[in-house]
């Protein structure tokens, strides 16, 4: 339809055009926040460890990590294992956030069914990671100094490849890493970090030890562990 | 031999009650199913948690559990489409006040859930979705109508199960029913592998039990609630703002007793719709996208917002950075979640709205001085009213049609509508004044809803309530199918189609943002919708001008059945006041040459 034949005609309501009202001076930054308008800083994104006890039912994993891309959330690492108490399972997830969208992460999380409670670990939790390192075996001498350096471990040594574990916080597998690829890394497998808080705190809130005479086995099955990078 | 049904009733049979044969078995004393398998155990705890009503559409996996129906109190509504099962439980829900029922089979049937599911999500209404499937060791192969229904509706439930178990599946749907309602209600699912349902079981379920941690505490902290009571009574230009939770925590009495006791102006969201009485002289209807100017204003100049169970959608805020910018903010809600989400709350008061609205009605020791600012709000409703003009030389006003209808029906008249511009028309012409009198589809924009959520509120509604759906052409296409339900069960519901022979919504912003390009948004062709009606077995009238108006609606509520009028509209009406996208609410447009 052409704009001359168009019937929409130039009609609305009557009352004063936006220009003539009065309007406030306040504002409210991306967050939702009151804000000084001379101050307007956008607010910093900071790493946080979020730990949430879970109910180890079939598809809670994927419920956490739909939870996760369903509302954009920046997720760093998840990983995911049973606890002492009979099914039950830990999942540590490493968040990158404002701190109000860390605050969403912890408040959606509680919502999902088989979440019991969910805890941010301070600064000084217990944080390690685990990675396993596959890189080429020609100078079996060296690969193993630099293993014993970091209290690895070798768990494969072939004439062509050699396999290491390192554990450790995520500085210390970030500089093995480094130490590593000398020899040639072939191929790598990092866990994701996993955490519990230090000393007496409860590292999810409420959360009992588990009764003498309850604690499991040695797990049956290996934990899943998972690890998505964003980069 | 057929359970239920009715035979479409000739025309002139119109003095029967169209529900009295039929919930005449709800009402009596009923017996309680038998349980004997997976499939019983369902429907004896769907009985056990007091269901009357059940909407669905028959198919493979799920015949087990049709069949357990047919010993049943519960009365099911054969829809003609899974969409409108799940719209029609939807909107059952919403006026009743209890989760709606849906079913339906594996595959297809469960994905044509999906938009009704995600509706229901989005508006937090409580709902519970059965959903056949194949047998537990075909899952996974790829077997006909499989679809991974938990998999597909984990994003728009409150939370799904997978039954595995016929000795444990009744107690699940009780779990799944009882989680629907508890704390923020929302939409729940039970996919039912068609083994589960033939297993064997004797195991009465059982009442309804809520799962762990599910339901909140009512009360909010009492120390939170005198620091919110002391910032309102300092407050000079507070405002309430009632959101769909107040209607959902039944607390519009107390809504109503805090607005006028504390002498505030009172602005809804569109789902808030009648918690408070439009016709109060406090009220300032609804703000946001095309809420009225003076909400508005109201909202925009407010320095406390007293926000009740709402979630800040981008329709009611517009732009953050200018939403109630020098507003305190006081946020009652039972989900934490909602607290600081999209708009930062000063004051969150975590807890049940009618609970919550008690302890702060309690708590305010010094009365705030609204005076002023109330004749303010007044003035603002004198400067921006919602009035129309209606030349004889053009077409019908929709708004005429709206206000028409509201005079000629009582208060608990109950409207639905799709989505679209007729929507916002039965949003702003029509007052209402009760809660649950209001269904639509807000936070999805599900076009479509209108016709079947009519059924269902019909189903949910005292016989003497009027329900009328208010529909677009457009919204009316896409699920009018469900007529066929609605002659079948000769349910005596109107709907006004206000047709422009456009999608006259998406015609408005083209004519705004995109230089008037109509791009499939003009509909060449149009059934006419009256003879449509007539060839289903409902009752259509057309109406072109203003004078045939009065008389149509009059027919039309008169005649005791489905009745259809198809109301020629101006093509060219607009909806305003309108904030555009992401804009400041203060700044709304009057007209487009002001967007």
């Amino acid at each position: 339809m052409s704009s001359d034949e168009d019937p929409t005609s130039q009609r609305g309501l009557q009352g004063k055009p936006p220009e003539q009202r009065p309007h406030p001076t306040g504002r409210r930054n991306k967050q939702g926040i009151r804000i000084d308008p001379e101050a307007e800083a956008e607010p910093r994104v900071r790493k946080a460890v979020v730990s949430a006890l879970v109910d180890n039912e079939p598809g809670v994993l994927s419920r956490v990590s739909g939870l996760f891309s369903r509302r954009q959330f920046n997720i760093e690492s998840l990983t995911v294992g049973p606890t002492t108490v009979e099914g039950n399972a830990r999942i540590t997830l490493v968040v990158e956030e404002t701190d109000p969208g860390i605050d969403q992460v912890k408040k959606q999380l509680a919502k999902l069914k088989p979440v019991m409670s969910v805890g941010e670990l301070e600064n000084n939790a217990v944080r390690a990671e685990l990675v396993l390192l596959k890189v080429h075996g020609d100078e079996p001498d060296k690969v193993h100094a630099i293993t014993q350096m970091y209290d690895g471990q070798t768990l494969d040594a072939g004439p062509r490849t050699i396999t290491v574990q390192i554990t450790g916080d995520e500085s210390k597998i970030d500089d093995a890493v480094d130490a590593f690829r000398q020899f040639g890394i072939i191929e790598i497998a990092r866990t994701g970090q996993t955490a519990l808080a230090r000393g007496d705190t409860p590292t999810t809130p409420g959360e009992e030890p588990a009764p003498e005479g309850t604690i499991a086995e040695e797990p049956s099955q290996p934990s899943a562990n998972v690890q998505y990078s964003d980069d | 031999m057929s359970k239920h049904a009715t035979a479409p009733q000739d025309e002139t049979a119109t003095d029967t009650n169209p529900d009295s044969e039929t919930d005449a078995e709800s009402t009596t004393e009923a017996t309680p199913t038998q349980v004997t398998n997976g499939a019983t155990a369902v429907v004896r705890s769907l009985e056990n948690a007091g269901v009357t009503h059940a909407f669905g559409v028959q198919g493979g996996a799920i015949m087990p559990v049709y069949d357990a129906l047919w010993d049943s109190s519960i009365r099911h509504i054969t829809m003609a489409h899974e969409q409108g099962a799940s719209h029609a439980a939807d909107a059952y829900g919403v006026v009743k006040g209890v989760p709606g029922i849906c079913l339906a089979t594996s595959g297809p049937g469960a994905t044509n859930l999906v938009t009704g599911i995600a509706d229901a999500a989005m508006d937090s209404d409580a709902m519970l979705a059965l959903t056949g499937q194949v047998p537990s060791g075909m899952v996974g192969s790829d077997a006909f109508q499989e679809t991974d229904t938990t998999g597909v509706t984990a994003p728009v439930t409150k939370h799904n199960y997978f039954a595995s178990d016929a000795t444990t599946v009744g107690k699940t749907v009780g779990e799944a029913f009882a989680l629907a309602e508890a704390g923020r209600p929302g939409p729940t699912l039970v996919d039912l592998p068609k083994d589960v349902t033939f297993g064997e079981t004797d195991d009465d379920p059982g009442p309804p039990k809520a799962p762990a941690r599910s339901s909140p505490s009512p009360d909010a902290d009492p120390d939170a609630v005198i620091a919110a009571a002391e910032v309102i009574s300092r407050a000079e230009r507070p405002v309430c703002l009632f959101g769909g939770g107040v209607i959902k925590a039944n607390a519009s009495e107390q809504a109503r007793a805090f607005a006028r006791e504390y002498n505030v102006p009172v602005v809804t969201t569109m789902p808030g719709i009648g918690s408070f009485p439009e016709d109060d002289e406090l009220c300032l209807s609804w703000a946001g996208m095309h809420g009225t100017g003076y909400a508005n204003m109201a909202i925009t100049h407010t320095d406390c917002l007293i926000a009740v169970g709402t979630r800040f959608d981008d329709r009611l805020t517009g732009g953050i950075e200018t939403f109630a910018p020098e507003a305190e903010v006081v946020h009652i809600d039972i989900d934490p979640a909602e607290i600081s989400k999209n708009i930062h709350a000063d004051y969150p008061l975590i807890g049940d709205a009618a609970t919550v609205l008690e302890q702060l009605y309690d708590a305010i020791d010094d009365d705030p001085e609204t005076d002023a600012w109330v004749e303010q709000c007044t003035t603002w409703k004198e400067e921006y009213p919602m009035d129309y003009t209606t030349p004889e030389d053009e077409p019908v006003k929709p708004e005429f049609i709206v206000e028409a209808f509201d005079e000629a029906t009582d208060d608990d008249t109950i409207v639905t509508t799709g989505v679209g511009q007729h929507q916002m028309w039965a949003a702003q012409y029509w007052t209402y004044t009760k809660p649950r009198t209001w269904v639509s589809s807000h936070g999805l924009g599900t076009m479509g809803y209108g016709l079947p959520a009519a059924i269902g509120a019909r189903f949910a509604a005292d016989d003497d309530q009027s329900v009328i759906c208010f529909d677009g052409d457009g919204s009316f296409l896409m699920t009018l199918q469900e007529l066929s339900v609605a002659v079948r069960e000769n349910l005596d519901i109107t709907v006004a189609v206000l047709n422009n022979e456009y999608i006259g919504m998406v015609r408005q912003w083209q004519d705004a943002f995109f230089e008037g390009r109509h791009m499939a948004s003009e509909y060449n062709w149009m059934p006419e919708f009256d003879k449509l009606a007539e060839a289903f077995g409902a009752k259509g009238w057309r109406v072109d001008e203003y004078d045939e108006v009065a008389a149509a609606i009059e027919e039309a509520l008169a005649y005791d059945g489905p009745s259809v009028i198809d109301f020629h509209i101006d093509p060219g009406a607009n909806v305003y006041p309108m904030v555009a996208s992401g804009g400041a609410n203060g700044k709304f447009a009057l007209s487009e040459d002001q967007l």
